[in-house]
């Protein structure tokens, strides 16, 4: 388990983390969200003992992690694929790993397999391609055969069968029980695989829910309905207090009422209805709703023009 | 190139032992570190070789018509160590810059967080490893200078007082050369900061120190860790006559052991600090 009080973390003038207060429960896939410089990366380095925070503290299984007397048995992190010496092979990079926490080098050869790099185990890892790094880096984080993963990014910069094997191996992972912590930008990765998400902008916890209650804060209420009398419609759902949307494509969206209460009151208004469907927003969707104020650096921000000079 | 395995994994083989962190699988992991690397290995094959070829070109123009009163052919034909110096230099920097640049200090703290631990196991490792290569240059040196010099009969044998304390002097010498670069990796962190440091410490400062006047340069040569740690690997001890080593400073040295306990001094400030910043910084 990972329990998070007040963490916070500076980095001289930036506040990379805000406050966090979290706790990670066993045996779920818990997907860290977030824009770019929320703050995702920088808690995983305090949870791993690699940042110190400013203030607050972070314990796994009770203890900082620095104190644990044998880190590789209880956490396994893939923080970055490149994180490693490229002069060295495959096995001897896993072997120097293994050996600090007195680990059997049969246990090498065991994730070696498990990853499908058996075949390159001696290769220099300089001469890997980016879903081979990545592919060792998740070896090294299965060594010990942990009960508490944290992958940052782990999708990054793989082709979709490198995406499809990383989805598949932390589904497979969760199902043993062990806890999953992923870390993504890609909505739709997490819509596909978490249990749970922590939504961060800014370094502050903007959401601690299930994936279920993340799409369903903003959107439960949402309704597509298509009518050839849309003017007509407009007016009896503003009337009921509802609001209505131009959905696109001759489609309204109607906000603020039950499904029930539209069919009634067009029903009852003589109004045709063609379709009417719940508009079940994507997880991207809530997610851009919810940072939208939180992002860092907008684009579109009026008077948010880079000063040095770039085009961003 | 490879077969993507496309089923879930199969984790239910447990590792026998539970994963426990000791110093001693901290020592072999860095073995390990420093072995798999091939840069390593030739850089310190290269140390042997080329303190032997050092101390044979050194010695080969040596005779008994040259040469200096106090002439120390023990010195002469340890010599190369003076130079080879920079080479383990680069050993001892890289041992920990290139965890560094490469991110690999990440992957390492996440599998041994102890950062005292881990330390001591790297500074472990990295003094065995050179001493034995050292120990290995050091004599081959000798005794190839010794045979050289021999047929002008101005050659000493590893029987005479001292030589054998110079001969182990020579591999101490790279030893501490090899600590020192490792704290100054350690507080630099950027691999070629470090190496001009390292370089800058170990080699220039004598160097500089011929721009001052004669007088204080007597003063300061003998404290210069590397003028100070060379006096270990020198047999005839002449307090007033330095060219008759291959050191080449000017005014008296130190003894060799205190020369050998300024030259760890430094090393040790270098290293603790190293070590303070090690465990305050983030990674």
């Amino acid at each position: 388990m990972i329990e998070a009080r007040g963490l916070t973390k500076r980095y001289g003038g930036t506040l990379a983390v805000d406050d966090l207060s979290f706790t990670l429960e066993r045996g779920k896939i818990t997907g860290f969200l977030g824009p770019n410089g929320a703050g995702k990366t920088s808690t995983m380095r305090l949870i791993l003992g690699l940042d110190r925070p400013t203030a607050g503290t972070v314990t796994v299984n009770g203890k900082p992690f620095g104190q644990l007397a044998g880190p590789m048995g209880q956490v396994g992190a893939l923080l970055d694929a490149r994180a490693m010496n490229g002069g060295r092979s495959a096995y001897d990079h896993l072997l120097c790993l293994a050996q600090t926490n007195n680990l059997p080098r049969r246990r090498v050869n065991e994730v070696l397999a498990l990853v499908g790099l058996s075949e390159v185990a001696r290769k220099r890892t300089k001469g890997f391609s980016l879903g081979m790094g990545q592919r060792l880096g998740i070896a090294a984080a299965l060594l010990g055969n942990p009960q508490i993963l944290l992958f940052d990014e782990p999708a990054n910069g793989l082709d979709p069968e490198g995406i499809l094997w990383i989805r598949n191996l932390m589904k497979g992972l969760a199902g043993e029980g062990r806890t999953v912590i992923v870390s993504s930008h890609l909505m739709s990765e997490m819509e596909n695989t978490a249990d749970h998400v922590l939504v961060l902008g800014r370094g502050k916890l903007i959401a601690d829910c299930t994936v279920e209650e993340f799409i369903a804060v903003d959107s439960m209420r949402s309704v597509r309905v298509r009518t050839p009398q849309p003017e007509e419609l407009t007016r009896l759902v503003a009337a009921a207090g509802g609001t209505v949307k131009d959905g696109g494509d001759g489609a309204v969206v109607v906000s603020g009422l039950e499904t029930g209460r539209i069919w009634d009151l067009a029903f009852e208004n003589a109004v045709r209805l063609q379709e009417i469907a719940p508009v079940r927003a994507s997880l991207e969707q809530a997610f851009m709703e919810l940072t939208a104020t939180a992002a860092e650096f907008r684009a579109d921000a009026p008077g948010s023009a880079p000063t040095d000079g770039r085009v961003s | 190139m490879t077969a993507t395995p496309t089923a879930a994994p199969n984790m239910n083989s447990l590792p026998s032992p539970a994963p426990k962190v000791t110093f001693g699988g901290a020592l072999r992991s860095e073995l390990t570190k420093i072995r798999s690397v091939r840069s390593t290995r030739w850089t310190l094959l290269a140390v042997i070789v080329l303190t032997v070829v050092l101390g044979v070109i050194a010695t080969y123009g040596q005779n008994n018509a040259h040469r200096a009163p106090y002439f120390d052919p023990t010195a002469w034909s340890l010599g190369g160590v003076w130079l080879t110096e920079l080479l383990i230099g680069v050993v001892g920097t890289l041992v920990i810059t290139s965890e560094y640049a490469t991110g690999m200090i990440r992957t390492s703290l996440i599998a041994l967080p102890q950062r005292g631990l881990f330390l001591f196991a790297k500074i472990t490792v990295l003094a065995a490893v050179v001493f034995v290569t050292g120990l290995v240059a050091s004599l081959a040196a000798f005794l190839a200078g010794q045979a050289i010099m021999s047929s002008h009969h101005i050659s000493t044998t590893i029987g005479h007082l001292g030589v054998v304390r110079a001969i182990i002097g020579g591999a101490l010498y790279l030893t501490v050369g090899a600590l020192l670069a490792l704290g100054i990796g350690l507080l630099i962190r950027y691999t070629a900061a470090a190496l001009a440091t390292a370089v800058a410490v170990l080699f220039l400062l004598p160097i500089a120190a011929n721009l001052l006047p004669h007088g204080l340069q007597d003063q300061v040569d003998k404290w210069l860790p590397t003028a100070a740690g060379a006096q270990i690997w020198t047999v005839n001890h002449a307090p007033h006559l330095n060219s008759a080593s291959p050191i080449g400073a000017s005014g008296p040295m130190l003894a060799p052991w205190t020369g050998l306990a300024v030259f760890c001094g430094y090393a040790a400030i270098v290293l603790a600090a190293g070590l303070l910043m090690f465990r305050k910084r983030d990674a």
